[in-house]
């Protein structure tokens, strides 16, 4: 039996009947009286200067209450606040195709979208960046003029950890090999929406659909000049988001500020198009791995130097440049490593943070190579990569503290389920098998603005008919967060989720928690949500004690019952134990909050990105099937071993970790956000191509646990870190199945064509400048296009 | 298998101008009940429900056909309401939305056994795949994987990889028989 009476059981979301029902209320779905609808006027242009904006006969059109430009929010922002480079709505330039310039609120959204078309707008094109090699060499055009660094440099950072020339000169066998991984949106099947509301008593409200209602909170007040006191924000339940809400947004503001000059609430809810050009996806990444080891594999340096195509603006862009370093080491054995990181702005919509932040591109190019190295060396990739594990309880090279580390059983676990190492090498053409594995953070050890408070902090109420509300600052974005607060307090006080009200993402209501990003929720608001329940545990347990008339540590509470272990008859029903804690000790509110310890990583600088108070570990399997006549890389099934500590509600778990297997194949196959001359060549769901059911391959999840003592109930992440191996995963398998090395993302059946009738070996990058990128061509094509599309437009 | 258009309607014809015309009065009859609403005559099927009925759980991801969110069934069939204009739906259409697909306090066996096996995460996709889904099982209840995957394959799911949703369409199923 087991020592929890909640956790690790197969129960259905707290949530999860709104959702059944229809009636969740998403962002979109908020009406209020006398709301008006609002639209953003988009720009037309990739890089121009704007030399003047005339509203006046959109203001004067029947039905148009309020218009807003650049000019009406002009102070800078940014999620990150030491790189803070945007602006609500363009000020002064455009540096992206679709980049928001005005906003109308109207009475429809009708007369909103037509009056965009009144809105004047005079631009200057200016010549615009769109590759990384133009970025880094283009001194001459600036997209950014204040940046104080060469070109058009965004971010670069440089580390290096024990002898990386000495590991070199040891290495028996040495690899060299070029990667790029393409970028990716989320498409989160919910579109961005928000609806303010600025009241008569100068309060301003907010419902979003935001990963991080905290953080926007604070821009919120910079941008609006508006004191945080008087804002509050409401994350909606977000209808998925995968890192593609978690930056404060155009719209958000806009909205703000329509209500703000109209007093009446206003909904500015983004369309499909529009959430391609609000982006934030995965960045590009153009890669160089050099991996030294000896005869027997072992790792004895690795040199990684990463160039991130960042898109116009910062978003979380330095956090994700160290990623791409960050977590290469936290999997295995690496004795000397050097990391090289550039970050680039270019004319595209800005990249962020996507399910694996910064860590996904990277873990391709590791993973890919050590297949490669493996072939090289005549190893099993499982085998091999079971030799070189990062060890349990340690430090890595770049000074990470790791404590549980599920890996290695996560192979043994693949091997028995998919029976890998007989498959491997022994299929017949055009059949193939390929394994990797990964690792991610279990919330990120540092906030994002410096600072010595709580990551998260909850509180905990108990009503007088034995209900139990927490109150915890969390967005539930569709990874189950409400769940795991309601698993947790439930688990602590004897009761069930069910019986436990979740209030999440709401600023006023709830004690702050940083957001639901870098898979931080399950370990920090969880543990929060622990400690304030026990404190009311305690209460509970001193009270009933006395009733019961036995010690306090024979007083157990499960099932609804507070009762004596001893005896269990001898038991008072939750409510009857509420009422007395409630009689003694006063109202039954508790709080309970979580930083993560010192001293779990480094104190270089650009030690902040990285340390994390656990790691996930996972591997996957893909087995492959490649169509020699066409190209077509059928993806037959994936199987995903994934430790996460403790599953809390393991129908959760395993639904991420399928989840994350879906996206990862889509990102491995299909999915690309690529550009024509500055324009976004597949800007709906049609082009872009998302896996749908019949595509999807067979996903099998495999939940690992190794109780991790920082995790509440030894719980660590599930939601991202499981995408990672997926990737390279089919690249080793698509290896194995005709004898190709795909270096670069998406997979395609034209690609693989090509490359089975040119007898190709690789396909992939061969160095900065070698993807054939024709800047003068682009330019043209851009040039060509730009001044028809703004008579289009009118 | 999610159809674009609703059954029995036409394109509307070459002399309608769509464009910012005032209201028309519309009936509809919606999960069992007979609705008369005033909307413009080019806004969508998923308009009216969300807009001018309050049924707001039926969704939308695109308004182009592209994701099956909007997904409400016309007489049995599923079909894209972003794409259908009710004002050429004939008024004795039965459209069940998401909103009628419990009978009162008893939810529909999908329903259940949705929440059971996960199937919904972000639940944004689901009140499409229920409708799409209840329409396959209105015609089979004993449908193969294959059938299933068919049947959902207009709906776009970015969460769950469709493994838990298939678990759970299996085991309504069963229940159905």
């Amino acid at each position: 039996m087991s020592e929890f009476s909640v956790v690790g059981r197969r129960l259905p979301k707290v949530n999860v009947w709104g959702h059944l029902t229809g009636t969740a209320r998403y962002a979109d779905d908020v009406q209020l009286p006398r709301m008006l609808y609002g639209r953003l006027l988009r720009s037309t242009q990739a890089h121009a200067r704007i030399r003047s904006i005339d509203v006046s006969r959109a203001l004067a059109h029947p039905g148009v209450v309020a218009v807003c430009t650049g000019a009406d929010m002009p102070e800078l922002m940014g999620i990150m606040p030491s790189t803070q480079d945007e602006t609500a709505l363009a000020v002064g330039k455009v540096r992206y195709v679709g980049e928001p310039v005005a906003a109308v609120a109207a009475v429809d959204e009708d007369t909103a979208f037509d009056a965009l078309s009144l809105i004047d707008v005079d631009y200057e094109p200016l010549e615009p960046i769109l590759s990384i090699e133009e970025a880094l060499t283009r001194e001459d055009v600036r997209i950014h003029e204040a940046s104080g660094r060469p070109a058009n440099v965004f971010k670069e950072v440089h580390l290096e950890f024990g002898d990386v020339a000495g590991g070199f000169a040891e290495a028996d066998h040495k690899r060299d090999d070029w990667y790029f991984f393409e970028g990716t949106n989320h498409a989160a099947i919910e579109t961005h929406s928000a609806v303010a509301s600025y009241d008569g008593d100068a309060k301003l409200t907010l419902w979003t659909c935001t990963q991080v209602p905290h953080y926007l909170h604070r821009e919120l007040e910079k941008v609006l000049g508006l004191a945080r006191s008087r804002i509050r924000v409401i994350a909606t339940p977000n209808g998925g988001a995968f890192g593609g809400k978690s930056d404060p947004f155009a719209h958000e503001f806009a909205a703000c500020l329509l209500s703000m000059r109209t007093k009446r609430p206003v909904k500015l809810t983004l369309d499909r198009e529009e959430v391609f050009y609000a982006h934030r996806g995965r960045h590009p990444v153009l890669m160089r791995l050099r991996t030294g080891v000896k005869k027997d594999g072992e790792i004895t340096a690795v040199h990684f130097e990463s160039y991130l195509d960042g898109g116009a603006y910062a978003s979380y862009g330095i956090a994700t440049t160290y990623y791409t370093g960050a977590l290469m080491t936290v999997t295995y054995r690496i004795p000397a490593y050097k990391f090289d990181g550039v970050r680039v702005y270019t004319n595209k919509p800005p990249c962020g943070p996507k399910r694996g932040h910064g860590t996904t591109q990277p873990r391709f190019a590791l993973e890919s190579q050590l297949d490669a190295i493996a072939a090289d060396l005549g190893l099993d990739p499982i085998a091999y990569r079971k030799r070189i594990l990062q060890p349990a309880n340690s430090r890595t090279v770049n000074e990470l503290r790791v404590t549980t580390m599920g890996l290695g059983q996560c192979l043994d676990d693949l091997q028995r389920e998919t029976r890998f190492s007989e498959k491997h090498g022994q299929l017949p053409r055009g059949k193939g098998v390929g394994v990797a594995g990964s690792a991610y953070i279990s919330g990120a050890g540092l906030p994002i603005y410096w600072n010595e408070m709580p990551h998260s902090g909850a509180s905990v109420k108990i009503d007088r008919g034995g209900g139990v509300t927490v109150y915890c600052g969390t967005a539930e974005i569709g990874q189950g967060s409400d769940m795991v607060l309601a698993t947790c307090a439930a688990e602590v006080l004897g009761v069930l989720p069910e019986d436990v009200h979740v209030v999440s993402g709401d600023t006023s209501l709830a004690p702050v928690d940083l957001g639901s990003y870098s898979s931080r929720v399950t370990l920090m608001a969880g543990n929060a949500v622990r400690q304030a329940a026990e404190r009311l545990r305690a209460q509970l347990v001193d009270t009933a004690a006395a009733k019961l008339e036995v010690p306090a540590e024979r007083v157990a509470l499960a099932h609804r019952k507070v009762y004596d272990r001893a005896n269990p008859s001898k038991a008072l029903s939750f409510p009857e134990a509420a009422v007395l804690a409630e009689s003694k000790h006063g109202t039954l509110v508790s709080v309970g909050s979580y930083k993560p310890p010192k001293g779990i990583g480094g104190d270089y600088k650009g030690a902040g990105v990285g340390p994390s108070p656990a790691y996930s570990y996972q591997a996957a399997v893909a087995e492959v099937s490649v169509d020699l006549e066409t190209g077509v890389v059928t993806v037959d099934r994936i199987t995903t071993a994934h430790d996460c500590g403790r599953a809390l509600n393991p129908p959760s778990v395993e639904g991420q970790i399928e989840g994350a297997a879906y996206m990862g194949y889509g990102e491995a196959i299909a999915e690309e956000q690529v550009f024509r001359g500055g324009l976004h060549k597949k800007p709906s769901l049609l082009d872009y191509k998302l896996p749908t059911s019949l595509d999807t391959p067979e996903l099998r999840a495999i939940v690992v646990e190794t109780v991790d003592a920082e995790g509440p109930f030894g719980a660590k992440e599930a939601g991202e870190g499981p995408l990672n191996p997926v990737i390279p995963a089919i690249a080793n398998a698509v290896y194995d199945a005709i004898g190709v090395r795909f270096d670069e993302t998406p997979i395609t059946a034209a690609k693989v064509l090509d490359a089975l009738q040119k007898q190709k070996h690789r396909v992939g990058p061969d160095g900065l400048g070698s993807r054939g990128k024709d800047a003068r061509a682009a330019l043209r094509r851009l040039q060509a296009s730009t001044a028809e599309r703004e008579r289009k437009r009118r | 298998m999610v159809l674009p258009f609703a059954f029995g309607t036409q394109p509307p014809d070459e002399g309608v101008r769509l464009d910012r015309m005032t209201k028309q009065l519309l009936t509809l009859r919606v999960n069992g009940e007979t609705h008369t609403v005033a909307a413009e005559p080019h806004h969508t099927l998923l308009e009216v429900l969300r807009e001018e009925l309050g049924l707001t759980g039926t969704k939308h991801g695109c308004e182009l056909g592209e994701c099956g969110a909007c997904t409400v069934l016309v007489d049995g069939m599923p079909v894209l309401s972003c794409l259908t204009l009710p004002t050429l739906l004939d008024e004795r259409s039965e459209i069940v939305t998401v909103e009628g697909l419990a009978r009162g306090p008893d939810l529909h066996p999908l329903q259940v056994a949705f929440a059971e096996e996960a199937a919904a995460q972000c639940g944004y996709c689901t009140p499409g795949i229920l409708m799409a889904a209840k329409a396959l099982l209105d015609r089979t209840t004993t449908p193969s994987r294959e059938e299933m995957a068919q049947a959902i394959a207009g709906n776009l799911c970015r969460c769950t990889g469709y493994t838990a949703i298939y678990e759970a369409i299996d085991k309504a199923a069963e229940r159905m028989r």
